[in-house]
């Protein structure tokens, strides 16, 4: 079947949402991983106030991206939903905690009490990120698919080892992502620290990017093969190492928000990689004979016509708001009696 | 047990534990927004005080009201796989729509509300409290756009869905008109009965907590100037949620006649069918056992005219009969607290008229007693609403029954009830003992900064 225009929107629009929810709740998830490693409570405090005005917003890029695959796909949205239950259940768990965690934690003065919530901040934070890396890697390698489009597989499919040893790239990237942020929004002994973190995390990255290479080539021949025949993958390859190479200087000479530019442009490309390697499906299958390619599981064009001018419309002012309240609250952060 | 049974409750487990929430932050953000703006207007800082304490607790409604809405949009695709590639052409783009123009809103102001107090000018800050308001609202109306298709389909057309070797597997609804599935029969009657029944709710709640304060004889000017602004918004939220309620209940009788007659408990097709105002609809003997009602005033309130017909249970397949003890109970009970809630803020508005509030101990012990009848009466509204359309999941196009992920089997959806039943127990608890603990260190804790 023939992909249409408008098709082809929503596959980059749904990738577009996606990597914007990468970036941007990326970097608090990070936050949310060091905060394991902080030392004392004035740290922690600091460490949840720099992402405080900011998580609930990022959030609403996976949401908002769920709702569109929703629309755009329903097809995709039913199979993978009801395909990785249990894996979404954990998910939703993790994402419950971690929406009252940073509100209610300074709600009682008590040490228990904050350790706690600070645990379960640090751990659901984890969770949430390695959940997601596991299933985009399963979405990359492709799941089991019957006739009807349902999943035939089980929790343990989801386990296979690339789809794991992406979902473990992916919490080494969102840790340097998160890092990187703190190298912006901290001072003191926190900012070096943060330095530390950044530096560390994108060596770790960089092993398990490394690992990930090596493991698809060998497992997944077929997708490796399939990346490199596509035009796209050229510039894409070259973004992703230009932009790897560059956070390290970048921090160095103290261009924080550059070096933080550069990791989100990592985490863009890997995105892509993943876009040139799955398309024309949105889900592929494991039996080629049932991809879900997004020409046979889209919404009606009326649909995709209708949504496309709702996109036109509410994207623009969305970006304008969120990009002036990240400007009120831009710089160090302080602590003061507003803070958590 | 069954899988369909199992997804059912989950769902029921899910949604109404979330649905407190909501409709409080409708109400409690409206309050936030006038006080603020009658400290623009008026300069007095007692405004602003009762602006600063009632965020604080509108911070901890809200946040358990996000973390258990996150699972509502993951569980049509989770539990009902069948009903999402049903209706995703036409239900993912009002969830989809609700995420652009409602969620961004109201989480981006609200970090403002929470943390901009003092890096954003007095106007831009009532400003955010508008926004947060203004996203509430939306995200009110997109959901309910949703949930309302279900109820009164329209737009769409019946379309076949095929495999990759091209056989038919299945039927989905199409859209063919946007706006007309948006602004379905029951949208507009449905959105602004949920919103003023969320204002209801909200201003209660202020209203509730701040005759405990008087009861405690504590933070008097404080507590009398929150209850007097929450009575007032109660008030005109509840004479106007008669009207409404009129209103939305006159389109179910035009479009989803069987509901109505379960929430009515008329078995006989009549003219001048009468309005029960209590008894127990009976399925065996197919009548109202302990009836008390007034002929004819359904057929009047229904058409302004007492021989309008009314269909009677009787007249449909039983097979199609919503549950009637449920629909019937909920529905009377929500009616009779609606009455409740014009009486109690006519009584506190008199007693600060007359300036006896602070030592009427009885109202104030009555109004804090009112504290959770509000959202009572949500929820019940939503059970009447949602097992009044039973057995269709979308009214007239397809059942319950048939909606369900194919894939999960009722052990998973079973360790999903268990896990979600816990730990909403735990945040409920949470949330109970939060608020408490701020109303009790009172808005004395926040005003010495000052």
């Amino acid at each position: 079947m023939e992909v249409t225009f408008l098709q082809n929107i929503w596959f980059i629009l749904i990738g577009v949402l996606l990597i914007g929810y990468a970036i941007l709740d990326g970097f608090d998830l990070g936050v949310g991983i060091l905060q394991f490693f902080t030392k004392n409570d004035k740290d922690r405090r600091i460490l949840i106030n720099s992402i405080a005005p900011f998580w609930d917003g990022n959030e609403v890029w996976l949401l908002t991206g769920g709702g569109a695959l929703f629309a755009a796909f329903p097809h995709a949205y039913a199979t993978v939903f009801s395909g990785f239950y249990l894996a979404l259940i954990l998910l939703l768990v993790g994402l419950i905690f971690r929406a009252v965690c940073m509100e209610f934690r300074g709600q009682v003065e008590s040490d228990s009490w904050k350790h706690f919530w600070d645990k379960a901040f640090n751990f659901s934070s984890f969770l949430i990120t390695l959940l997601l890396g596991v299933a985009l890697g399963n979405i990359f390698v492709g799941i089991p698919l019957g006739a009807d489009m349902n999943y035939t597989g089980s929790f343990f499919t989801l386990l296979r080892p690339v789809p794991v040893v992406i979902g473990l790239t992916g919490v080494f990237m969102f840790i340097m992502q998160g890092a990187i942020y703190l190298t912006m929004k901290t001072e003191g002994d926190l900012h070096n620290s943060s330095i530390k973190w950044a530096k560390n995390s994108w060596r770790l990255f960089i092993i398990a990017l490394a690992l990930t290479t090596v493991l698809v080539a060998v497992l997944e021949a077929d997708k490796f093969s399939l990346f490199i025949s596509r035009w796209g993958a050229y510039p894409v390859l070259a973004i992703m190492i230009i932009s790897l190479v560059m956070i390290i200087p970048s921090i160095n000479k103290g261009k924080f928000f550059q070096a933080f530019l550069f990791s989100s442009l990592t985490i863009a490309s890997m995105f892509l990689i993943v876009a040139l390697t799955i398309y024309p499906n949105i889900v592929p299958a494991t039996d080629p004979a049932m991809h879900m390619a997004i020409s046979r599981v889209s919404a009606s064009e009326y649909t995709l016509q209708s949504m496309f001018i709702v996109a036109l419309i509410g994207v623009p002012i969305m970006l304008v708001y969120t990009t002036y309240v990240y400007r009120i609250f831009k710089g160090k952060v302080k602590l003061d009696e507003h803070s958590y | 047990m069954e899988a369909v049974l199992l997804a059912r409750l989950q769902f029921v487990l899910t949604i109404s534990f979330h649905y407190i929430f909501p409709p409080l932050t409708f109400g409690v953000s409206l309050l936030i927004a006038i006080f603020l703006g009658m400290n623009l207007k008026t300069g007095k800082q007692l405004y602003d005080d009762m602006a600063k304490f009632w965020t604080k607790i509108f911070l901890i409604i809200f946040t358990v009201g996000v973390a258990s809405g996150i699972v509502m949009e993951f569980q049509f695709g989770t539990n009902w796989e069948a009903y999402s590639r049903f209706v995703g052409d036409i239900f993912g783009a009002p969830l989809a729509i609700e995420g652009v123009f409602a969620f961004f809103l109201e989480s981006t102001f609200l970090g403002v509300l929470i943390f901009g107090r003092n890096k954003v000018s007095k106007k831009f800050y009532f400003f955010s409290a508008l926004m947060v308001v203004l996203g509430s609202t939306m995200s009110a109306f997109w959901i309910i756009v949703a949930n309302s298709w279900q109820q009164t389909p329209a737009g769409y057309q019946i379309v076949d869905v095929l495999d990759s070797a091209g056989n038919i597997i299945g039927k989905r609804a199409e859209l063919i008109d946007f706006f007309a599935a948006v602004f379905n029969p029951s949208t507009l009657p449905r959105f602004f009965h949920a919103v003023v029944g969320g204002w209801i709710a909200g201003s209660f709640l202020i209203a509730a907590l701040s005759s405990w304060y008087l009861l405690k004889k504590r933070n008097i000017e404080f507590a009398k100037n929150s209850l007097k602004i929450a009575l007032i918004v109660a008030l005109f939220s509840s004479l106007t949620q008669v009207m409404i309620g009129h209103w939305h209940a006159v389109v179910v009788a035009k479009h989803q006649p069987v509901k109505l007659a379960a929430m009515e408990g008329l078995f006989e097709t009549q003219k001048n069918a009468p309005l029960s105002l209590i008894g127990i609809p009976n399925a065996e003997t197919k009548q109202l056992d302990y009836e008390i009602s007034i002929p004819g005033l359904l057929s009047f309130l229904i058409d302004f005219d007492t021989d309008y017909e009314v269909k009677g249970l009787n007249d449909y397949d039983e097979s199609l009969h919503p549950p009637l003890f449920l629909t019937f109970t909920s529905y009377h009970i929500m009616v009779g607290l609606g009455m409740l809630f014009i009486l109690f803020p006519l009584i506190g508005l008199y007693l600060i008229w007359k300036n006896k509030i602070e030592n009427s101990d009885l109202f104030n012990k009555l109004m804090l007693s009112m504290l959770i009848l509000p959202t009572m009466a949500n929820q019940l509204g939503w059970m009447a609403a949602e097992v009044g359309r039973q057995p269709w999941v979308v009214q007239g196009e397809l059942k319950t029954a048939d909606a369900i992920s194919k894939v999960v089997s009722s052990g998973e959806i079973l360790t999903s009830i268990i896990i979600f039943g816990i730990l909403y127990l735990f945040l409920g608890i949470l949330f109970v003992y939060l608020v408490a603990k701020k109303v009790r260190k009172g808005p004395e804790a926040l005003i010495i900064t000052k």
